[in-house]
């Protein structure tokens, strides 16, 4: 047989036999980042999850689950996911927005539901919905808890993520809170930590050099704050009330709630998302219902009293 | 074996450059805050800069043999995952003593079976340098990815409080990573300037052919090479380990750029040939200086930090430059 013909033959019977699939079975493909750090880890840790769960719920469902290490890679795979896997729903998690507008964009062109997840596209027609956690509202959150527990008045210092948007909105809120509500509430400086620990560890090194009293830190992520409180612990640093990381990593969420002096709240920005946007679309497609255009998830603060809800010990976050 | 240590740093006068840079620096930056001179910031950039400076030290064994080794960023975020893996897990039956020592010894060993790893790869597989370390920095890094499950691998507690007076601890008032670092380079700088090894190194960076035709064992000379490359970058690990407790996939991010321009600040030629210990430790002092200087001061917009590291480090590299022709 000759090669042309063999593909072809081989090429038929895949279309025929996923044509009859399609019929009967609603699939969906998730596109993720790869577990890089804590937080996409997480996203992947709950998108494997929550795959297990729905396609138990729902007999008709299969879920693809799809890691990429770039925007390169995710547009190739949500291409395959269209042509082999012949997805119906695609949900989404950009590496980055602008270089996987287009290619979601053709997606939804040729029918497929797209949903996309905490980073919205560059085009908002490319998306057929969109669920987000609030970056914003994780900065106001914050804010108002800084403002308020120190009353009204102190130093507080700032470890800043990557230079990104999102980064620029959390901030952004949080001292826009600070300067109009509190306004005794000085910030000494704002630096970034790339959102690591190493990072957190040397930024704050520099700060209690510099800053004679500190009363308080926004560290604005979780792994930021594990490098901040190994600094001041080693500096044996007594003036800083408490520092308020963000995300809901585990161990941070376990420290609020075995109530530790330094780290006091946290604010949430939690990767459980995907799972939030998977059920949404899930159950819409099972169900032929509507799914909201937009869904965003509140950033929550994490205090004593509700940490047990937020405290998931299997996931890697 | 070695001779008598003369003090590397008189006798060579001729080249200056990346010290008159790290003075230059330092005046800087005591005018822009007076707070850089104080003992307490001294010592957390020395011990900051002990990490990348052990790892440059071996780094500079391996440019001056006329090679290039890229992975030990990932080498380093790899051996601190396995480490802590291994101490969690050997902890209920060996104790915690016992335990720590396994892993700072399991540390050493993968330095060492890297370095064989890459040493053989090139010299017997004769592959370029630069391929096979770029090879095995993506596979160091992704088995921690793996390991880690994409999150965080941290010590358990009593080890961490056992183990932490590595980094955190003080002999004669100086911080132990400090001290380590010093040895590190003394030991470097011996082996690299008073012995026939490290002859035989400059010799094979300079001129392969005639190191050959000289009787010189290359292959085993090179081989060697990145051994210690792999035995510092274990030293640096061990000392990075007890500081956060914690390995994670952006451990040692980049290491392989810093440790790099420490070795070429510090006066090492990147075609190999010809390098100095002391001046490696510069560099590496010089580099985590500048970041240090940029923190304590809030002049500049932080977008630009990296662009103002970028401009210190060609200008020392240009008086570099003047200084040696």
């Amino acid at each position: 047989m000759s090669q042309v013909l063999r593909k072809s033959v081989v090429l038929s019977f895949a279309l025929l036999a996923s044509a009859a699939l399609a019929q009967t079975k609603q699939v969906i493909g998730v596109s993720i980042p790869s577990a890089d750090h804590g937080w996409t880890a997480g996203i992947v840790y709950w998108a494997n999850q929550t795959k297990a769960e729905l396609e138990k719920m729902y007999p008709g469902l299969s879920v693809i689950v799809k890691t990429a290490k770039d925007s390169n890679e995710q547009a190739n795979q949500i291409q395959d996911l269209y042509t082999v896997n012949k997805i119906n729903a695609l949900v989404i998690l950009p590496q980055e927005s602008a270089p996987l507008t287009k290619p979601v964009a053709d997606l939804k062109k040729q029918g497929v539901f797209t949903l996309v997840v905490d980073r919205a596209l560059t085009d908002p027609t490319a998306q057929s919905a969109y669920v987000a956690g609030d970056n914003p509202g994780l900065g106001r959150v914050s804010g108002e808890y800084v403002g308020k527990t120190l009353g009204g008045k102190g130093n507080v210092v700032v470890l800043r993520g990557i230079a990104t948007v999102i980064d620029n909105q959390r901030v952004d809120a949080f001292e826009n809170v600070i300067k109009t509500k509190y306004p005794n509430v000085k910030i000494l400086d704002k630096q970034y930590a790339n959102w690591n620990r190493d990072d957190g560890f040397r930024v704050m090194q520099d700060y209690l050099t510099r800053f004679p009293k500190i009363d308080a830190v926004w560290a604005q992520d979780d792994d930021i704050a594990v490098g901040v409180l190994k600094a001041i612990q080693q500096a044996g640093r007594t003036d800083i009330k408490f520092v308020l990381g963000g995300a809901g990593m585990k161990d941070m969420v376990k420290k609020v709630m075995d109530g530790d002096k330094l780290i006091t709240a946290d604010v949430t920005y939690p990767p459980t998302m995907i799972r939030d946007a998977m059920r949404l679309l899930a159950k819409a497609r099972m169900t032929n219902t509507a799914m909201a255009k937009s869904t965003i998830i509140p950033s929550v603060l994490v205090t004593k009293a509700n940490a047990a809800e937020y405290y998931f010990p299997k996931s890697p976050f | 074996m070695a001779p008598a240590p003369r003090p590397p740093l008189l006798s060579r006068l001729g080249a200056l450059g990346p010290l008159l840079g790290l003075l230059a620096l330092m005046a800087v930056a005591t005018a822009l805050n007076p707070d850089f001179l104080t003992v307490s910031n001294l010592s957390n950039v020395l011990t900051r800069a002990s990490f990348i400076g052990i790892i440059a030290v071996g780094a500079t064994f391996v440019i001056v043999s006329g090679g290039i080794d890229l992975s030990v960023g990932s080498m380093a975020a790899l051996m601190a995952g396995s480490m802590i893996l291994i101490m969690n897990a050997a902890a209920p039956s060996l104790g915690i003593t016992g335990s720590i020592l396994l892993g700072m010894l399991s540390a050493l060993l993968i330095g060492v079976g890297a370095g064989l790893l890459h040493g053989t790869a090139i010299t017997r597989g004769r592959i370029e340098p630069f391929i096979v370390t770029l090879g095995t920095l993506g596979i160091f890094r992704s088995v921690l990815t793996y390991l880690s499950q994409g999150g965080s691998i941290s010590l358990d507690n009593a080890l961490s409080d056992r183990y932490s007076p590595v980094y955190y601890g003080k002999l004669l008032g100086i911080p132990i990573p400090i001290l380590v670092f010093a040895a590190v380079a003394l030991l470097g700088g011996l082996i690299l300037n008073r012995t026939r090894y490290g002859r035989y190194v400059q010799a094979v960076g300079s001129n392969e052919q005639v190191a050959r035709y000289a009787a010189v064992d290359v292959t085993r000379v090179k081989i060697t090479t990145y051994v210690i490359q792999g035995l510092c970058v274990g030293i640096a690990t061990l000392l990075y380990v007890p500081r956060l407790g914690s390995a994670s996939p952006s451990t040692g991010l980049l290491w392989e750029l810093e440790a790099i321009a420490a070795v070429i600040i510090g006066g090492t030629a990147l075609k190999g040939g010809s390098g100095r210990i002391w001046g490696t430790v510069v560099g590496a002092v010089l580099l985590l200086s500048i970041e240090n200087v940029l923190n304590l001061t809030s002049i500049i917009s932080v977008y630009l930090n990296a662009a103002v590291q970028g401009v210190v480090i060609i200008i020392v590299a240009f008086l570099q430059r003047g200084r040696r022709t």
